[in-house]
């Protein structure tokens, strides 16, 4: 065996599979291919990205949270508050979106650094909550349980104004998925990433090999927030409101469902597990509006029971192995 | 006179009513090959988790190059050099060993944190894996998930894990437990291979291995230092025989 | 001021009541089982249908309650979650959230989602009016029955053979199915329990707390903050972490009613970046 075989082995887990290039180009044609439908495609982008957020510290750093909605929620109305009260442009208000949260993740990240899964859970959960009773009781800000209207947004880049079939939205909301999509990437392929897989397989080993486990935990908790928040401003700019489901349990449940479906670890799951989430929500609440929670309960526990990994495994439909 | 690398003074740890760790003072010299004996439950893990900082002492302290590291955080105990191997297993079960040895690798040549370019994208970790896989017999495994493999390559994987972090002090806890023996064998001539300037303190049950292997010796009977001195002392001495005699304990076959 | 304490110990005892199942269950099991209150609004309903459908006495449809919903965890334990025990928290997370999203809106279903109201029998209404305390009467009751129960639990933990039984295997399942125990039988029993319990704690917290289908969604966290505060490796924890949440929730309402709930979560979280084993735990417990 030659040093050439490892050289190679390491690079391959890195290179682009085919698939990858299939799925980008999927993402592009559908804009271009479906614009009758570029509102539902919108949803599905923005609920896609909040779950390839969840991914980075849920199935590569082994963080189970319940509360993700969070960052989802804090990046939503960062960015209403932004366009109403300082300046409509998109972009920067993105940016401020983005920074806010990640500085959110960053103070956060410090209570789920010791403690067991329950504290997580629980620490995760207390957050979310809190920020649901902030925005709640903040009314005059918020607009409290009535939300916050009125939301206009600038022309995206000067030029591009969001128009009511939604594809100057989908457009934005695909550029931001894909950039942040990229990024994360590159994350997960290097040492970096590795090694959040490493303290989420043994995080005793990870120390042992003279890994700084804490400071790990703190980047990456900050990176996914602000990638949640990023998904966050997203809905708030393109639905031109935000309201207080952004915090609820119930978005943190959704988007952990979400990335169940679609498979935890690969960085593709939160995508997949997206565009099916939300086929199947659009095909049953058709058929029965008001059960959708029963369906969407059964299915869970079904999921469970069988096991997750036999039950959907997309990836597999297109040949690929986990990094 | 070898410079001592490594040493504990007056080290204890009690806690819930026990004393695991009783008032051990113990040095390890430059270059070493020290075992620690003793009957089960002497307390010989537990002082391996307080020179690594998995446990912190109660009182006492410790001392690596003359620099106090007694509150050192593990992880930087690890960069400046000490390493241990775990008596039972602790590996990256999703890892694949070329993954989980790039990893430790890079993280011992300060890139372990680099999120933009790829795991071995820099030039120095593939040969380093290459001859770490190649001298712990890993090569035709090295693509496979660890959570696969049969459980003497893990231990030669757990062994491995330790070594890319090139360790300056290497506490091997047990190394050959419960492989069988046809295969300790393996073990036994990669750590006789160790290089020199390594210092190695081992724990072993097996009598083989520390008279094959060690130079010196301390024995550690209920969390205190019992007998110390070069190894062929101890193996004659008549109070060692009968702790482990008295015990009834049969050294792990 | 005393009155405030006085309802922040009913409502912190009924709260031990609900969660002392789920403190049982994480120590016993290892489950994270978020369906918990499922199980305490099924016992709320039970008593509505059997009080406004059937006319049945509220004093009666208490331990119908919890028989009724000790039954219902009997036939879930061995068929549903047991199934569950081995498989990592986060499937356990999905597992029991989706049982409560079935459990949620199966009830909506059926009953409708409008609040349901229970008419307290005469002598429960009211207030004793004892110096300068004002002891709503049927709080009092609340606290009387809990601390009942509570005793109850300590007595049947630490004098009975089940008890000893029950504490061996918290301690460790393997060693004490290794000497014999019926593990098996043990958790059904205590899941049952649990249950039971968690459903008279919804049929006396109906009046106090308010009965919706939203139920088991909005007090899931307050039963969790009784666990992870509390710790599940004894009884008196959950119970002092209910009481200080109890009490907490009322005094906070009352002096600051503009951050509401927001210092309860806050308290937790600060708790737990302190103690991340939980208030109560004792050392080296928890998992």
């Amino acid at each position: 065996m030659s040093a050439g075989n490892v050289v190679a082995a390491l690079r391959a887990h890195a290179r682009w599979r085919w698939w990858e290039f299939a799925l980008l180009a999927a993402l592009l044609v559908s804009w271009v291919a479906l614009p009758g439908h570029a509102l539902l495609l919108n949803e599905i982008a923005i609920l896609a990205l909040f779950a390839v957020s969840l991914d980075l510290i849920l199935g590569y750093a082994g963080v189970v949270s319940l509360g993700h909605a969070a960052f989802f929620g804090i990046g939503s109305y960062a960015a209403a508050l932004f366009a109403k009260l300082v300046m409509p442009d998109p972009l920067v208000g993105m940016a401020v979106a983005v920074a806010i949260a990640a500085a959110l993740g960053a103070m956060c990240s410090v209570l789920i650094l010791r403690g067991t899964d329950l504290t997580r859970l629980m620490v995760t959960l207390g957050v979310a909550s809190i920020l649901y009773e902030l925005a709640n009781k903040l009314d005059w800000l918020t607009g409290g349980a009535d939300g916050l209207q009125g939301v206009v947004m600038g022309p995206l880049l000067g030029q591009f104004e969001f128009d009511l079939s939604g594809r100057t939205a989908y457009a934005y909301t695909l550029v931001v998925l894909i950039v942040c999509l990229l990024i994360a990437r590159k994350l997960v392929h290097s040492p970096f990433g590795y090694s959040l897989q490493a303290l989420r397989d043994n995080r005793l080993r990870a120390g042992s090999i003279g890994l700084s486990v804490n400071l790990r935990l703190v980047a990456v908790y900050t990176v996914a927030a602000a990638m949640a928040g990023a998904a966050g401003a997203l809905l708030a700019q393109t639905s031109g409101f935000s309201s207080l489901d952004v915090f609820e349990f119930h978005r943190s449940a959704e988007v952990l469902l979400v990335l169940v479906i679609g498979g935890t670890g690969y960085l593709y799951g939160g995508i997949f597990g997206a565009i099916v989430f939300k086929l199947l929500h659009d095909l049953i609440s058709a058929w029965t509006p008001q059960y959708w929670n029963f369906w969407l309960g059964l299915f869970l526990v079904v999921l469970v029971l069988v096991g997750r990994e036999k039950l959907l495994r997309p990836r597999t439909w297109f040949g690929a192995k986990k990094p | 006179m070898s410079s001592v690398v490594l040493e504990t003074r007056s080290l204890l740890k009690r806690f819930g009513g026990i004393t695991p760790t009783n008032d051990v003072t113990l040095q390890v010299h430059k270059g070493a090959r020290h075992a620690l004996i003793g009957p089960n439950g002497a307390g010989k893990t537990t002082l391996i988790n307080l020179l690594t900082g998995v446990l912190e002492p109660t009182s006492g302290s410790i001392w690596l190059d003359g620099e106090e590291i007694t509150t050192l955080a593990p992880h930087l105990r690890v960069r400046r050099g000490i390493v241990r191997t775990f008596q039972i297993n602790q590996l990256f079960s999703e890892l694949t060993p070329l993954q989980s040895l790039a990893l430790a690798v890079s993280a011992q040549l300060g890139i372990g944190a680099g999120w933009w370019k790829p795991l071995g994208a820099d030039a120095r970790v593939a040969p380093l894996c290459e001859k770490l896989l190649a001298q712990f017999h890993l090569d035709d495994v090295m693509n496979q998930q660890v959570k696969h493999l049969a459980y003497g390559k893990r231990r030669l994987l757990e062994i491995a894990t330790a070594l890319a972090c090139e360790p300056r002090v290497l506490l091997l806890d047990e190394p050959v437990a419960g492989v069988p023996e046809g295969e300790r064998q393996e073990i036994f001539d990669i750590i006789n291979a160790l290089p020199a300037d390594v210092s190695v303190l081992l724990i072993e049950h097996d009598m083989d291995l520390v008279f094959n292997f060690a130079k010196s010796v301390t024995v550690l009977v209920s969390g205190a230092v019992f007998a110390e001195g070069d190894v062929q002392a101890i193996a004659n001495d008549p109070r060692v025989k009968a702790v482990y005699l008295g015990e009834g304990e049969a050294a792990h076959g | 001021m005393l009155t405030l304490l006085f309802d922040g110990i009913a409502y912190g005892m009924l709260l031990f009541v609900l969660a002392v199942g789920l403190a049982v269950t994480l120590g016993l099991m290892n489950f994270i089982n978020l369906a918990h209150g499922a199980f305490a609004m099924a016992g709320g309903y039970i008593t509505v249908m059997l009080m406004n459908r059937l006319g049945v006495p509220f004093l009666l449809c208490l331990p119908l309650a919890f028989v009724g919903t000790a039954l219902l965890g009997a036939l879930l334990e061995p068929t549903l979650y047991r199934r569950m025990y081995g498989k990592p928290h986060l499937d356990q997370v999905l597992f029991s959230i989706g049982l409560v999203f079935m459990a949620v809106a199966g009830v909506d279903y059926l009953v409708g989602s409008t609040q349901q109201n229970i008419q307290l029998p005469e002598w429960l209404k009211g207030r004793f009016d004892i110096a300068w305390i004002g002891m709503g009467k049927y709080r009092s009751f609340i606290i009387v029955v809990c601390g009942v129960l509570t005793v109850a639990l300590q007595w049947v933990l630490a004098k009975t053979r089940f008890g000893s039984q029950l504490r061996a295997s918290v301690d460790d399942p393997r060693v004490a199915g290794g000497l014999g125990l019926n593990v098996n039988r043990i958790f059904l029993l205590t899941f049952a329990m649990g249950s039971g319990l968690a459903g008279l704690g919804g049929a006396l917290g109906a009046e106090v707390l308010g009965l919706d289908p939203g139920f088991p969604l909005k007090f899931m966290i307050y039963f969790l903050i009784v666990v992870s505060v509390g710790g599940t490796t004894t009884l008196t924890g959950p119970l002092l972490a209910a009481l200080l949440l109890g009490i907490a929730d009322v005094a906070g309402k009352y002096y600051v009613p503009k951050l509401g709930a927001f210092i309860v979560y806050t308290l937790m979280i600060v708790i737990l970046l302190i103690r991340p084993q939980g208030l109560f735990a004792r050392a080296g417990g928890g998992k």
